[in-house]
């Protein structure tokens, strides 16, 4: 039984202003399924739609953001949640951060500079469980740093005291302080370098390993998904391309775009020439005709051009969209 | 190498900076004691490596004059940069060394067409007297980086994608025909996929244009694929500096190592040192302050005097480095 079942997503932001409507198509016909206990990864370039569908799928759908189609389910201890249709105080209450939490890009910003972390961790708890008694709460706070591996004395601190290695971790810290089924993680490392990277990552890791619930890690560091995740979607302009394990979507692409993507990597002991992918991503508002990847191929036919190109199951757990891998699976 | 074949010399230079008020602040080296060189008969990209708060900013800062050094000598061409003095001296310092920032989307106004900065450099520097001597100055610059004055003339910044605003940015720099670029991680908030489109201009401009590249990163991966040299900056000092085989190939200094083995690599099957933990600091500005090694408090081979004694350069197997684990070779 998957954790989360999305079918056939559609979300478009709509808006209209002097008279001109306008549709982004930021999510279109998104279908996959995250599993309990896994490390499921996102790739992609920068507004490719991957933060709109973590909007989506943790319940933040406000205008002129519209699920236009296609179904969410969640299943939690056997009881089946469409998340577009909780009401705001069950969402409030239940869900948010008791069985899906989120940990944003850019932590720094995050926590409010002029309290104290003990403030912070208050404020959550109060919101979504709520600890009159403060020695059941300092306890909860102590006992879930000290599993992280932090130090305790972090609670003392403001923001500003701490590295930015900390701060993320923090922010993971109070994202799993309920122990959620899904921690949604939005680039949490994009702004870290190698070796704050590292350590963070591994916490979120050593907490997914730890509890056996699920992370939805989205970055567009190829490197990270080789390094963390167990399976990896790769997006584009809406649209996953390709999905697969780790090692097959690493070992075996198939799309031309994850093709691209791994083959720029640039490797420490190598030099070789490395190209970047010519063009830029397209503008959602009025995307490419058929595949939407179309215009920046290096393998583009006439056919990719007119038609969109349908999921191609290649393998139980690798799928890719492209009409050249549907050619070759006929042949 | 004689002092007029060096382009830029740093002589050990330091910049201390005061946090807090006159009477309860405190000192905080940002800059201890670094000098490096780059020639000025071959052009070469030089890296400027490390984490965050290591000072290679202000490093920067340093040598684009922002603010004076509290010891040691900048010797831009043999001449010390603190005596430049009047309008004409800056103008010629400014136009031979040019800056590449960050976030391209805080480099330009997001209100402003992005050709009207290229041909304000070009009046400003005095390289074109009139907008029409000034639009093939900027159609030329924009071509070393693999665009042109048609692709990007009445174009918005949130028109381009971010590795194309960067790469305009790096057009926006050659226009004075500058001997050096100093370009302040210029990768760090682009794509990954992008990346690789931004690191090959600059190989470009070494290779083809004579210009050479302060390269400032904690990106290894794209380092050791663009320098010739480089140097590793921990809390404001240089801990190994050398040619980028020698020092990524077979880092000594244990702080290098981490930093190697941090990069994630994008193979799933080699996890291998990245999934060890690692310390990571809690408090940064507490490291600024030990005496003896800065790394002391995180680093996996500490000894007794580490905490006591700042090390020596120890000049070993082509680098040179800064630890108490090496001796000197004899000569």
């Amino acid at each position: 039984m998957p954790l989360l079942s999305v079918k056939n997503l559609h979300a478009y932001y709509r808006t209209e202003a002097y008279g001109i409507s306008r549709t982004v198509r930021a999510v279109d016909d998104v279908s996959f399924e995250l599993q309990k206990n896994e490390i499921y990864g996102i790739a992609g370039e920068s507004s490719c739609g991957k933060t709109t569908l973590i909007k989506v799928i943790s319940g933040s759908i406000k205008p002129p953001l519209r699920i236009e189609g296609g179904t969410m389910t969640y299943t939690f201890d056997g009881r089946d949640v469409d998340i577009a249709s909780v009401a705001p105080e069950v969402m409030r209450r239940e869900i948010r951060w008791k069985e899906i939490s989120y940990v944003m890009q850019g932590s720094m910003s995050i926590l409010n500079p002029v309290r104290r972390v003990r403030r912070i961790f208050r404020h959550v708890v109060d919101t979504h469980q709520g600890i009159d008694d403060k020695r059941k709460f300092e306890a909860l706070c102590r006992d879930h740093l000290k599993k992280l591996g932090l130090p305790p004395d972090i609670l003392q601190a403001y923001p500003h005291q701490l590295s930015g290695g900390m701060k993320q971790r923090i922010a993971i810290a109070l994202a799993t302080i309920f122990r959620p089924s899904l921690i949604i993680a939005d680039e949490p490392t994009t702004a870290l370098d190698v070796v704050v990277q590292r350590g963070v990552l591994q916490l979120l890791k050593d907490i997914q390993a730890e509890s056996s619930n699920t992370v939805l890690l989205v970055t567009h560091d190829m490197a990270v998904h080789a390094n963390v995740a167990d399976r990896v979607a790769i997006m584009y302009a809406g649209t996953i391309v390709e999905e697969g394990p780790t090692e097959v979507i690493f070992g075996a692409p198939q799309h031309p775009y994850t093709q691209h993507l791994i083959a720029s990597l640039p490797v420490i002991g190598d030099k070789g020439t490395r190209s970047a992918l010519p063009g830029a991503p397209p503008n959602l508002a009025s995307p490419p005709s058929g595949c939407r990847f179309h215009p920046r191929c290096p393998m583009a036919k006439e056919i990719c051009r007119r038609v969109v190109p349908s999921m191609i199951q290649l393998d139980t757990l690798h799928r890719a969209a492209c009409h050249l891998v549907g050619e070759r699976e006929e042949a | 190498m004689s002092t007029d074949a060096r382009l830029l010399e740093l002589d050990s230079i330091s910049k201390v900076f005061h946090i807090g008020g006159a009477l309860t602040g405190e000192k905080l080296t940002a800059v201890n004691n670094v000098g490096f060189q780059l020639r000025s008969d071959k052009p070469e990209v030089f890296t400027l490596a490390g984490e965050s708060g290591s000072g290679k900013t202000t490093v920067a800062r340093l040598i684009l004059r922002d603010f004076p050094v509290t010891e040691g000598k900048i010797l831009y061409e043999g001449s010390d940069t603190t005596r430049i003095r009047g309008r004409r001296g800056t103008m010629r310092f400014m136009s031979e060394v040019q800056p590449v920032f960050q976030n391209p989307f805080d480099t330009f106004n997001p209100l402003r067409r992005l050709v009207e900065y290229l041909i304000e450099t070009a009046l400003n520097f005095g390289i074109a007297s009139n907008r029409k001597q000034a639009e093939p100055v900027v159609d030329d610059a924009l071509k070393l980086v693999g665009l042109s004055f048609d692709e990007v003339n009445l174009r918005y910044p949130h028109e381009l994608s971010g590795g194309q605003i960067q790469r305009v940015s790096v057009a926006r720099a050659l226009i004075p025909r500058p001997k050096l670029i100093i370009a302040d991680e210029p990768v760090s908030m682009v794509d990954a996929s992008l990346r690789m489109a931004i690191v090959n201009v600059f190989k470009r401009l070494r290779d083809e244009e004579n210009v050479s590249v302060l390269y400032i990163t904690h990106d290894l991966a794209t380092a050791y694929y663009i320098s010739d040299r480089i140097a590793i900056m921990l809390r404001g000092q240089i801990v190994e500096t050398g040619t980028v085989d020698n020092v990524l190939g077979d880092p000594k200094h244990p702080y290098t190592r981490i930093l190697k083995e941090s990069v994630p690599q994008p193979i799933p099957e080699v996890k291998g040192a990245w999934a060890k933990s690692i310390a990571l600091s809690t408090m940064e500005v507490r490291e600024y302050g030990r005496i003896g090694c800065k790394f002391a408090g995180r680093c996996p081979n500490v000894m007794d005097k580490c905490r006591k004694i700042e090390p020596p350069d120890v000049t070993t197997a082509g680098r040179v480095v800064k630890c108490h684990l090496y001796e000197p070779e004899s000569e």
